[in-house]
């Protein structure tokens, strides 16, 4: 690994991403470093989901370059494939917990299908992950039918975290979550930041998430990465879609700690 | 994958008067778990003879919460024996982790009482005779809201959604005509190639045209077409209302002020009503057609011949012994189909299970209608 690959987790450059006719992702370059929480803001249809999706491989790029932890995305199927997908967890959306499967059985199915090691200590991995996400014993052997829209979205976390990744990628997490729940799973994700080393890339519209909890925020407009730094500086952006974002009627509740 | 894989998990145990000492080094992280496990496997022996544990972290390689859960496991087995057990020399980076990794795991789920295997079974039992119960109330439920449906509209007759009813006719009738042609055309064949193999011995051939057209229009021929629809339309329906269902759709249809009845099932079970009996009469024609060829071809029987055979075997009776049947299958059908898709709980596999229920339904109700009519035109005399 050379010295870039140790300072980066995600290095994107250059990357054109399009359906059809239409570019969605125009000359787009974005790099997150190793351990920090990166939150990506952008109108909604936009491109953000694109982008992340994009990273992790379901949507194939029309140019550019993708590394993640080193890896380069494009090359490698099989076995190489499986080897960068250890390295990353994901959190969709809906939380895309099969359906047919327990909560216990949920977490368990990468660490079953990818890592050699003893059912019963599968087990006791799957449960501990499910308690460090904040899922009681009660709800182990529930199915997702069963769980809350929060409960889903830690159940999925949890399955993401399975096989302690040095990535996760959140998509809309704190997203269908009353404020409370998603202040307690924004300080879950700070939580496990510090204890796991992870870094996580997290596209959100939760102002106060992005206040909270991210360490740098990257804004996506016309295709492009238009600002990137802390909160702080993307406060005092200038630019013009950025600007109305975090200064509309909405983000009021930001400016008082800008003072 | 980086270098770190390759560097194996080593854990070195030497025993200080009755302290047990393990000290691990290298990666103990995921994809090296097998090994781990064996590592802790081997030094269970030494945990249980020893009085005290120290596990000395200080130059661990590379940790993740799996390695952690590993040694976290051997502490816990020995403070379980009642011995003292410590970790030491834990580095500023991992020490949070090992912290949340000692809080885990530590409570087991409420205990349920497994209950006495004959009692279970018993439960089972009657669980499945109770549902068959609640089977029947479900049809007639379904069977109820329909005619309430459909007296709605009688009085309204402009309610009744004419584009929804020609497109489910479109798909469930026109569409599926080629495929009913070709399989009822194929058991014609069939019947007709047995009937004068075997008729053959006694001289018999000739009725060969009897027990095809008789059987065709009395039974198969609308039997046949039934258990094609019932499988290939039955099951389209419960997929659509299940997975609408699902989607809260028909929630949302309901809130609206409109009845989901009227609106999602009475088209689409008209249809099938309409669509049936066309289906059945051109599927007895295609039987016929078959069986005609093979006697034509396999026989040597002139075409002529067959039709004006035809005209002496077949009364209209037993033409309309099949035409009458078919509405009311197709009836059973629809009310299945579309009961069980309403059936669908949240989950995918829910849905696959109500599509199999619904077919395997209706098939065997349309039998059983079929067995009642039998008896019922037998006893009528027709």
């Amino acid at each position: 690994m050379d010295a870039l690959a140790e300072l980066y987790a995600i290095r994107v450059a250059d990357l054109v991403v399009g359906f059809g006719r239409q570019t969605v992702l125009d000359h787009l370059s974005l790099d997150v470093h190793r351990g920090e929480i990166l939150g990506l803001v952008g109108a909604s249809g936009g491109g953000k989901s694109v982008l992340m999706r994009t990273i992790i491989g379901l949507i194939p790029k029309q140019s550019g370059h993708i590394e993640v932890m080193g890896h380069d995305t494009e090359r490698g199927f099989g076995s190489a494939r499986a080897s960068v997908a250890a390295t990353w967890g994901i959190l969709f959306q809906q939380g895309a917990l099969f359906s047919s499967l327990t909560a216990r059985q949920n977490v368990q199915f990468p660490l079953r299908e990818m890592l050699d090691m003893s059912e019963k200590l599968q087990d006791e991995i799957a449960t501990a992950k499910l308690e460090m996400v904040g899922i009681g014993p009660d709800d182990w052997d529930k199915f997702p039918a069963q769980l809350s829209g929060g409960m889903t979205k830690r159940v999925a976390l949890a399955r993401a975290l399975a096989l302690d990744p040095s990535i996760v990628f959140l998509d809309e997490p704190t997203s269908g979550l009353d404020p409370i729940a998603a202040g307690d799973f924004d300080q879950l994700i700070k939580t496990l930041q510090t204890t796991l080393g992870l870094t996580v890339f997290m596209v959100t519209h939760d102002l106060a998430s992005l206040n909270v909890v991210c360490d740098r925020v990257a804004a996506l407009a016309d295709g492009k990465i238009v600002a990137v730094g802390p909160m702080h500086d993307l406060l005092q952006s200038e630019h013009p879609w950025v600007r109305a974002y975090f200064h509309g009627k909405r983000s009021a509740m930001l400016q008082p700690k800008q003072d | 994958m980086g270098p770190a894989v390759s560097v194996a998990p080593v854990l070195d145990a030497h025993t200080d008067g009755d302290t047990l000492e393990l000290k691990p080094t290298g990666a103990w992280i995921a994809t090296n778990s097998k090994s781990m496990e064996r590592l802790s496997d081997d030094v269970a022996p030494q945990i249980a003879a020893a009085k005290s544990l120290t596990i000395d972290m200080a130059e661990i390689g590379e940790i993740d919460t799996i390695g952690a859960w590993v040694l976290e496991k051997l502490s816990r087995s020995a403070a379980q024996a009642g011995r003292t057990a410590q970790f030491k020399g834990i580095s500023g980076n991992y020490a949070e982790l090992i912290d949340e990794v000692r809080q885990l795991n530590r409570r087991g789920p409420t205990p349920h009482p497994k209950p006495n295997p004959i009692i279970a079974k018993l439960d089972q039992i009657g669980r499945s005779a109770w549902s068959a119960t609640a089977d029947i109330a479900v049809f007639l439920e379904m069977l109820g809201a329909l005619g309430a449906a459909l007296l709605g509209v009688l009085r309204r007759p402009r309610s009744l959604r004419l584009t929804s009813l020609t497109y489910q006719v479109y798909r469930v009738g026109w569409q599926a005509i080629p495929i009913m042609v070709l399989i009822t055309f194929l058991i014609g064949a069939i019947i007709a190639q047995q009937g004068i193999f075997h008729f053959r011995k006694f001289g018999a051939e000739s009725y060969v045209v009897d027990m095809v057209a008789i059987l065709v229009l009395r039974e198969i021929g609308v039997l046949i077409v039934a258990i094609m629809v019932a499988g290939r339309s039955g099951s389209a329906y419960t997929a659509e209302l299940g997975s609408m269902k699902m989607r809260e759709e028909i929630d949302a249809l309901s809130t609206m002020g409109l009845d989901p009845v009227e609106v999602l099932i009475l088209p689409r079970i008209i249809a099938l009503v309409i669509a049936l009996p066309i289906l059945a009469f051109i599927g007895s024609m295609a039987a016929l057609y078959g069986g005609m060829l093979t006697a034509w071809f396999y026989g040597g029987m002139q075409p002529s011949v067959f039709i004006a055979r035809l005209h002496e075997a077949v009364s209209l009776n037993s033409f309309q012994v099949g035409m009458w049947k078919a509405p009311f299958m197709a009836l059973v059908i629809g009310i299945v189909a579309c009961s069980e898709g309403l059936r669908v709980k949240g989950s995918a596999e829910s849905l696959g299970l109500q599509t199999t229920t619904s077919v395997v339904k209706s098939i065997f109700l349309v039998i059983v209608l079929d067995g009642m009519f039998a008896v019922f035109f037998a006893s009528i005399g027709m």
